[in-house]
């Protein structure tokens, strides 16, 4: 398939053959003979675009069943004397019928429930499902490389990762249960196999898929560091990257840097759960037989927890905040305001995120005195967020925006973002988060400022790249329906959870509600929240139908830059192949964000500089 | 796997060795991780102190040397001396095997004092963090392994690309053997 470019048409493929960087790829490479059926070349690929698509893919898959699971105990939350005997088909003994014939949710597997729901959300589909894809599909893109620095141990990435879905998959079915005691699985509930029933088995799965999982994290982050530092095409400095490179970049540093000490935190874990070791263990008492473990700190896991944890939250916030910037400029037609303080402020919420860790343990008797540092530079990373805030409104502020899916998902980011971000400062503060620790206002603050934000980021991406994707665009009059409709519901959804969690009402109980006096009065409320949580699942199940949909019937792509956009990406053919360039690899003469400069509409990074310009990426 | 190796790179540094050091920020990231919570866990008391066993300390020798043969070994490659390269290969090799025998024999003297795997925290630490340690050592005897096949199997060529795949190898098996040298001070400075 030795595909030539023999006449050059367009500016685009003048400039690709004149100025572009001729790395003999058609001598090195006759066709890629590794890609010739449909099992290496949709299954074990080792091409990036293909790897993200499978990590989208995958991720759809998991998001699926971790919001599949939030509707049923929400059902419990919302409904607590519904009869849920209709469920029996599906869960099997988790419902109890009893002799009146009510099915009612089995409490141990409402608490693994919630579990599920919080490690699947957090692990598979933020952070695989949304800098896995992402990254994958735009580092080599817009940097300008063939592929990533090892395609190889890219694929052994998204194995890992899919190994670790299948284990977790499987432990959903252990008569015992999945692991049960929490998504930050703190010892003892997960020390100990008798503490509870899906702390046996479904807890030994549930390490076994999370080591993976760090492994997946780290090939992949290894990769995407390396391509960026080591792969750019000639001219792209590191000031000419596209914001998204910025935010993966930084992003694969933070995972890079916080996974191994999640795996140290679960290698203990397991000596103490297998091998009979105290690292975590101190005079405890189950089912009333005292245990001969002394000796340790449960307080050393969440130290080791949360030094990965809070980082965790900027791996999966990072991503959408470059997936945003880099939309909503296309979309506004206006360069990003403010380029170098967004790179700058990225560079500081990574820093920060590695000395607040403890903010998530104010209450488990940590020093107070240390409280105070943790809570001064957690309230510090209001001022990065904010510089963020700012730009992306000033972006928007006076410019011909372009209303489609992708921006408006873009614009949804930035609300949810001010809204949750507010919360955090609330949170941030010592004395305040004595009253709302471990209440429904901490959940109300984490679903929506990386939950919701998150999200949205991730639906402006894939709005936005499909057509780079898939070749086809998705279904706009779908796309702003899902759009208004998840925005709306959204806040419908956990809105109210801040009074209740003001209120008091604790998080993860099985009755949230209407069995204590206090809380009576949030019944209807509880109801409320659950009926707009079906109304929003049912909305996203039409996502995943417009996006499958769309795949294979969307309209189709016919010009290779269909948004007008300036980075790299979309100069390769529209049927891209391994390799992403059929010829020379394009040089990269400008910035990223040329829109609406010289009465041009916009100009591509390949376009050399003109006379008297100035050039944003050389400072 | 898609030949499509030839990239332009801006660095003039190998994007391989660069995921090197990557994978050894992560991997400085796990031994800095296991021990703080060392300190941490030393600083909330309940500790049961004990003497090191003496052969940690021979050890630290053993892998020392072995640093100083493979880079030898290396030298010797580039400069074309190939029986001399292979010997000294071998010779690291034989020294990291007897690292990890005499670690072994070290976990059974500790437990012969009655520092045993599961009875303090303290010992467990020592147990867990020189087994991760270990683990290292014996991943990079499988990158000894893959040299030794080059050295013994492919033609001698001091080629630029057998080159860099060679100090690939030197580069972990230092960084294993300075990783001890730090866990080896830090277990002495802290009982």
């Amino acid at each position: 398939m030795a595909h030539v470019i023999s006449a050059a048409e367009t500016l685009e493929e003048t400039l690709t053959q004149e100025l572009g960087f001729n790395d003999h790829f058609h001598e090195h490479h006759h066709g890629d003979k590794f890609q010739s059926n449909f099992l290496t070349h949709y299954i074990f690929s080792t091409d990036h675009k293909m790897i993200a698509r499978q990590f989208l893919i995958t991720g759809i898959f998991w998001a699926f069943i971790g919001a599949a699971m939030s509707i049923i105990f929400r059902l419990q939350l919302g409904f607590p004397e519904a009869d849920l005997v209709w469920l029996k088909p599906l869960l099997g003994k988790w419902i109890q019928v009893n002799a009146a014939g009510i099915g009612k949710l089995d409490p141990e597997f409402y608490y693994s429930l919630v579990t599920m729901h919080g490690t699947i959300l957090v692990f598979f589909v933020l952070t695989a499902g949304l800098s896995g894809t992402f990254s994958n599909l735009l580092i080599p893109l817009q940097v300008g490389a063939r592929d990533m620095a090892s395609p190889l141990l890219n694929a052994f990435s998204y194995w890992a990762f899919f190994l670790a879905g299948v284990v977790m998959f499987l432990s959903l079915f252990l008569s015992t249960g999945p692991f049960s005691g929490g998504w930050t699985a703190y010892p003892p509930l997960s020390a100990l196999p008798q503490a509870s029933e899906g702390s046996g088995a479904g807890m030994t799965m549930w390490i076994v898929s999370m080591a993976l999982f760090v492994v997946s994290a780290l090939l992949g982050g290894i990769n995407y560091i390396t391509t960026v530092l080591n792969l750019r095409t000639k001219g792209m400095n590191m000031w000419r990257m596209p914001l998204t490179m910025w935010a993966f970049f930084v992003t694969a540093v933070l995972g890079v840097l916080s996974f191994p000490v999640l795996f140290s935190g679960l290698l203990l874990l397991m000596f103490d759960r297998g091998l009979g070791t105290s690292f975590y263990l101190s005079e405890i008492v189950v089912g009333g037989q005292v245990l001969d473990r002394i000796g340790g700190s449960p307080i050393l896991y969440q130290h080791l927890f949360w030094f990965l944890g809070h980082p965790e939250v900027y791996i999966i916030i990072l991503p959408a905040m470059g997936i945003v910037s880099e939309v909503m400029s296309v979309h506004a037609r206006k360069p990003i305001f403010g380029y170098r303080a967004m790179v700058f402020s990225i560079l500081a919420i990574g820093f920060l995120s590695f000395i607040v860790w403890a903010h998530h343990m104010f209450m488990s008797g940590v020093n107070p005195f240390i409280s105070n540092f943790f809570v001064i530079f957690t309230l510090i990373i209001a001022v990065p967020s904010a510089v963020k805030v700012f730009n992306w409104i000033t972006t928007i502020y006076g410019s011909n925006f372009r209303f489609n899916s992708a921006s408006l998902f873009s614009i949804g980011f930035v609300s949810m973002f001010i809204s949750g971000g507010l919360t955090g400062i609330f949170l941030g503060n010592s004395a305040i988060d004595i009253q709302l620790h471990d209440t429904y206002f901490i959940v109300a603050h984490f679903h929506i400022v990386m939950g919701i934000a998150a999200f949205f980021g991730m639906f402006a991406g894939i709005y936005h790249w499909f057509p780079k994707m898939f070749g086809r665009f998705m279904n706009e009059t779908l796309g702003k329906v899902h759009f208004w409709g998840t925005l709306i519901g959204a806040y419908a959804i956990f809105w109210p959870m801040h009074y209740t969690g003001m209120a008091g009402v604790p998080r993860r109980y099985y009755d949230a509600g209407a069995s204590f006096d206090a809380f009576r009065h949030f019944t209807d409320l509880n109801k409320f929240i659950t009926v707009a949580a079906i109304v929003v699942f049912f909305l996203q199940v039409l996502f995943i139908i417009n996006f499958f949909y769309s795949i294979f019937s969307g309209r189709k792509m016919t010009s290779k830059n269909p948004w007008g956009a300036n980075t790299l990406e979309w100069t390769t053919p529209i049927e891209t192949g391994h390799g992403n360039w059929p010829g020379n690899i394009p040089t990269v003469q400008r910035w990223a964000y040329d829109y609406g400069k010289d009465g041009k509409e916009f100009i591509p990074q390949y376009v050399p500089l003109g006379e008297n310009e100035h050039d944003h990426g050389n400072h | 796997m898609a030949a499509i190796t030839p990239q332009y790179s801006r660095s003039n540094i190998n994007s391989q060795k660069f995921a090197l050091w990557v994978a050894i920020a992560a991997m400085i990231m796990m031994f800095g991780s296991l021990t703080s919570a060392y300190v941490v866990r030393r600083a909330a008391g309940n500790w049961f102190e004990f003497k090191l066993p003496d052969l940690f300390f021979i050890n630290t020798v053993v892998i020392l040397l072995s640093s100083v043969t493979i880079q030898l070994s290396y030298r010797a490659f580039k400069q074309g001396k190939e029986q001399q390269y292979k010997g000294l290969l071998i010779a690291t090799f034989v020294l990291g095997m007897a690292f990890v025998i005499m670690q072994y024999m070290g976990w059974e003297a500790l437990n012969a004092i009655g520092a045993t795997f599961t009875i303090n925290p303290s010992s467990s630490f020592i147990y867990v963090i020189s087994g991760l340690h270990a683990a290292h050592v014996l991943g990079g005897m499988l990158a000894l392994t893959v040299a030794l096949v080059h050295a013994y199997y492919l033609p001698f060529k001091a080629t630029i690309r057998r080159q860099q795949r060679f100090e690939l190898v030197v580069q972990y098996w230092h960084f294993v053997d300075v990783l001890w040298v730090y866990l080896i001070f830090f277990f002495t400075i802290q009982s």
